[in-house]
């Protein structure tokens, strides 16, 4: 993921909980198709980044965006869990969450 | 639009990641060099590495080896970029192959 250009100025904090969009639309796309829709909580900020969304077509990347972990239970990713504590671990853009309930 | 030919992970029927290690190919040790030294001047991201091979033709992605796609892409980016052409690399190409003999 490169290195953070600074320190996080995102909206969520390490156990928000939130929702990851479900858009479907061309680009380079770094928010994998299995969780889009998924809801979960933010484990840990890493910080700040250039977007890779416009880094991959020749593009500055900014606005920089914040990139996070974010955790999901595995039954509501995959559904009926073989191992129903664990735990499906993503880095997901902040343009890519929403706040849930 | 639908999910990418690269984006994979969760599909049903797709079995086990083979994790079994093996001998790379002098060609593969290259690639990956190659890909470094375009890294290291500036000349490409790895952004755009990726967005070449998801823009790829889905049959040729799913029917190439990992470093296949790699070299495919450092081709795209490099065209792309104006810095070869196609004309170049195919001449260049078929030289190796008169020296060489087909791969």
């Amino acid at each position: 993921m490169g290195r953070a250009v600074n320190e996080a100025s995102g909206r969520f904090r390490p156990g928000d909980r939130v929702r990851v969009r479900f858009e479907d639309r061309p680009g380079h796309i770094r928010t994998p198709w299995y969780v889009r829709g998924k809801s979960g909580w933010v484990e840990r900020v890493y910080g700040d980044f250039h977007n890779p969304e416009s880094l991959a077509y020749g593009g500055d990347g900014l606005p920089t965006r914040t990139l996070y972990l974010v955790a999901f239970n595995q039954a509501d990713v995959f559904g009926a869990a073989e191992a129903p504590k664990d735990k499906v671990l993503v880095d997901i853009y902040e343009h890519w969450l929403d706040p849930a309930a | 639009m639908a999910r990418g030919h690269h984006d994979v992970g969760g599909l049903p029927g797709a079995g086990p990641v083979d994790q079994t290690e093996h001998v790379l190919s002098d060609w593969e040790i290259l690639a990956d060099a190659v890909n470094q030294a375009l890294t290291a001047r500036g000349i490409k991201r790895t952004d755009e590495m990726r967005r070449a091979r998801e823009e790829m033709d889905s049959a040729t992605y799913r029917d190439m080896t990992y470093y296949e796609r790699w070299i495919a892409s450092i081709e795209t980016i490099l065209i792309e970029k104006k810095i070869l052409t196609k004309e170049e690399i195919d001449r260049r190409l078929a030289a190796f192959e008169k020296k060489w003999g087909e791969p």
